[in-house]
């Protein structure tokens, strides 16, 4: 898929297609929250983002033979290392396992009487996890002054010339 | 053998979420293009994002959203909302790091004029000798 196709504009669609998807696959999952956050950033800023980018740079990937061997070689290793880390784990939709037992549940029973909103993960992202939420708001706001600083710039080395 | 079989079921899902990484991983090791590796970088995170919401997932159960205010026991079965908050987050925070990462490449092209990592080795490769020679030519003379 993104491998082999040169030309950016089919990748770029394509990963948006990806990220449509994979949302899809969150609303099977039972994550309604995800999914709709997945489908408006993930399909729709972030693609925005890359077309723009690519609207800046280049149309088309140049031709360029790189080894392939030592990457094959690093994946699969990974790739054996995890599931060999997944053999241990409890089975997919388990009701047993390690992760449901403790929190999720309690969360479920006293984020209504707490907070009165049923939506249990608005309750858990907008105030047990309140701060979580801040951290997140510095961190995006970190990463749009990065962007500012980079891109105010622009320009300035050609006018140096 | 049948709990064999239950054991592959139970697992095949863990695994298409981590070849799905891997191919993400793959695409950012052995691609030159840099807008090709964000590609791939996203693709890498929202596999980790799968893997994470289907931990949370409980078989028969439904999206973590009260249906009946009242009563705690009843017998409605809800997925785990823990992942999903926690995934939330790092939805936002990836798209802040791919803006990040596309306004580098749009420097990037500002300087070297490519987006390829072959030939923006070359170019610091050259760069490097010509500052050593000059270097060496001022310290002779």
């Amino acid at each position: 898929m993104a491998l082999t196709l040169k030309h950016l504009f089919a990748v770029i669609m394509l990963s948006g297609a990806f990220s449509l998807v994979s949302a899809m696959l969150f609303v099977v999952m039972d994550a309604v929250d995800v999914a709709f956050t997945e489908a408006a950033v993930g399909a729709g800023v972030s693609t925005v983002l890359m077309l723009a980018t690519m609207a800046l740079t280049v149309r088309v990937q140049k031709e360029t033979k790189r080894p392939i061997l030592f990457p094959l070689v690093v994946v699969c290793l990974v790739g054996v290392l995890l599931i060999y880390g997944t053999l241990d784990m409890p089975n997919f939709g388990a009701f047993d396992s390690p992760a449901q037992l403790h929190l999720g549940s309690t969360y479920l029973s006293i984020t209504y009487k707490d907070m009165g909103i049923p939506n249990v993960v608005t309750g858990i992202l907008a105030s047990y996890r309140g701060y979580d939420t801040l951290g997140e708001t510095v961190v995006v706001l970190t990463a749009g002054l990065g962007v500012i600083l980079l891109l105010s710039g622009l320009k300035g080395r050609k006018d140096k010339e | 053998m049948d709990s064999n079989l239950n054991f592959i079921y139970g697992h095949l899902p863990y695994w298409l979420f981590i070849i799905l990484m891997l191919s993400g991983l793959f695409i950012v090791v052995s691609r030159g293009n840099l807008i090709k590796k964000i590609v791939g970088l996203n693709i890498f995170q929202t596999s980790v994002f799968m893997f994470y919401i289907s931990i949370g997932k409980m078989k028969g159960g439904t999206a973590p959203i009260l249906l009946d205010k009242s009563d705690n026991n009843s017998a409605v079965i809800y997925s785990n909302p823990l992942p999903h908050v926690l995934i939330l987050t790092a939805i936002v925070v990836g798209i802040a790091t791919t803006a990040l990462g596309l306004a580098l490449i749009i420097k990037i092209r500002e300087e070297y004029d490519s987006v390829e990592e072959d030939d923006i080795q070359k170019m610091d490769q050259k760069d490097l000798k010509k500052y050593n020679k000059k270097n060496v030519l001022e310290t002779n003379s």
